[in-house]
């Protein structure tokens, strides 16, 4: 049983995810901040080991625009490409061998979604995009539905991270099916992350102590008034979820119970 | 080819005209890009970097050339 000492509570608590190993159990996302400098500090806030990109086409007319790579140092960090904006398997590859040529990336975030309005994932689609990836050497960590079957499948189909919804993406509204959550916790064999959904410390702590590995964010940092406070406040709620999920929380009485002795009284 | 020695590409979207015989690598240094920050597609094919110098420009091809932007 290891001691509960600050030195464990950063370093000695690690987490893997395909053979790589990390210490915080944070990523955070590089969109929506006010500029790079800001997204920077915030990155170094929150102690995140990965980030989340987009690939997108460069600005052909203004190629001399500051990129994310110079304020924020893919040797240092581990970039995380993501898919975000595919609707479809075939969309979601062609990004991906994309941005395996940029960087010589394997570790990917495999998102499909299914329409605009929710951004919820379309299961079909990323199921079928999953198998392609694995079966092309990439390893997908998969955003997706609240669902433990779809999840079994997606670690079938050779995804190396569950990543489940804890509301729609950019809602902030915090995890609206810790049952769910939960249940794909127990059931996996691959890390499992709650991304999306989560609007202040407090939700990465619920998703912390539900027994997830780790918690992927962007808005909630991005659009605090303070990005970079949240950032930080964040990577102390999913550290001491993650302690108080070690620690085993105390069961729940139906009426009180008192701590001080009830002999004695005077 | 046209008569001056030009091909016509399309690049991320916008039509060229290019010199003819340029490989992917001058194409992206004369756009003023960095080819070690970013990727590039030609015909819906990825092009290993390791090729980007001896790959030639042909007349109607389609270029995408992306790097990594901000995202969640």
């Amino acid at each position: 049983m290891l001691k509960v000492t600050e030195a464990n509570v950063a370093g000695e608590d690690p987490w893997q995810v395909a053979g790589r190993t990390f210490s915080s159990r944070l990523i955070v996302g590089t969109g929506k901040y006010k500029d790079f400098a800001q997204n920077a500090a915030a990155v170094e806030a929150s102690g995140a080991e990965i980030v989340t990109v987009a690939v997108r086409r460069v600005n052909v007319s203004d190629p001399n625009q500051p990129l994310l790579m110079d304020f924020i140092d893919p040797k240092k960090i581990t970039y995380l490409p993501n898919t975000a904006g595919c609707f479809t398997a075939e969309d979601a590859i062609r990004t991906l061998r994309l941005a395996r040529e940029a960087g010589g990336w394997t570790l990917v975030k495999l998102e499909v979604l299914g329409e605009a309005k929710t951004l919820y994932p379309d299961m079909i689609e990323t199921l079928r995009a999953t198998e392609i990836l694995a079966g092309e050497g990439f390893e997908p960590m998969v955003y997706c539905s609240d669902d433990p079957i779809a999840a079994k499948k997606l670690e079938d189909a050779g995804a190396v991270a569950i990543m489940p919804l804890g509301a729609p993406i950019g809602s902030g509204l915090g995890l609206q099916n810790q049952v769910m959550i939960r249940l794909i916790v127990e059931g996996a064999n691959v890390p499992v992350l709650v991304d999306a959904g989560v609007g202040t410390a407090s939700d990465a702590s619920v998703a912390m102590e539900l027994g997830c590995d780790g918690v992927l964010m962007n808005t909630a940092i991005a659009e605090a008034k303070d990005p970079v406070m949240m950032a930080r406040a964040m990577k102390l709620a999913v550290e001491s979820g993650r302690l108080a999920y070690r620690a085993g929380r105390m069961g729940k009485r139906r009426y009180a119970d008192p701590s001080s002795p009830l002999a004695g009284l005077i | 080819m046209h008569d001056d020695q030009t091909v016509t590409i399309r690049v991320n979207g916008e039509h060229r005209r290019v010199r003819a015989g340029m490989t992917v690598a001058q194409l992206a240094l004369e756009l003023g890009l960095d080819p070690d920050k970013v990727a590039v597609e030609r015909n819906l094919a990825v092009v290993p970097r390791s090729t980007l110098g001896d790959v030639e420009v042909e007349d109607g091809d389609e270029f995408e050339i992306v790097t990594f932007v901000g995202g969640g």
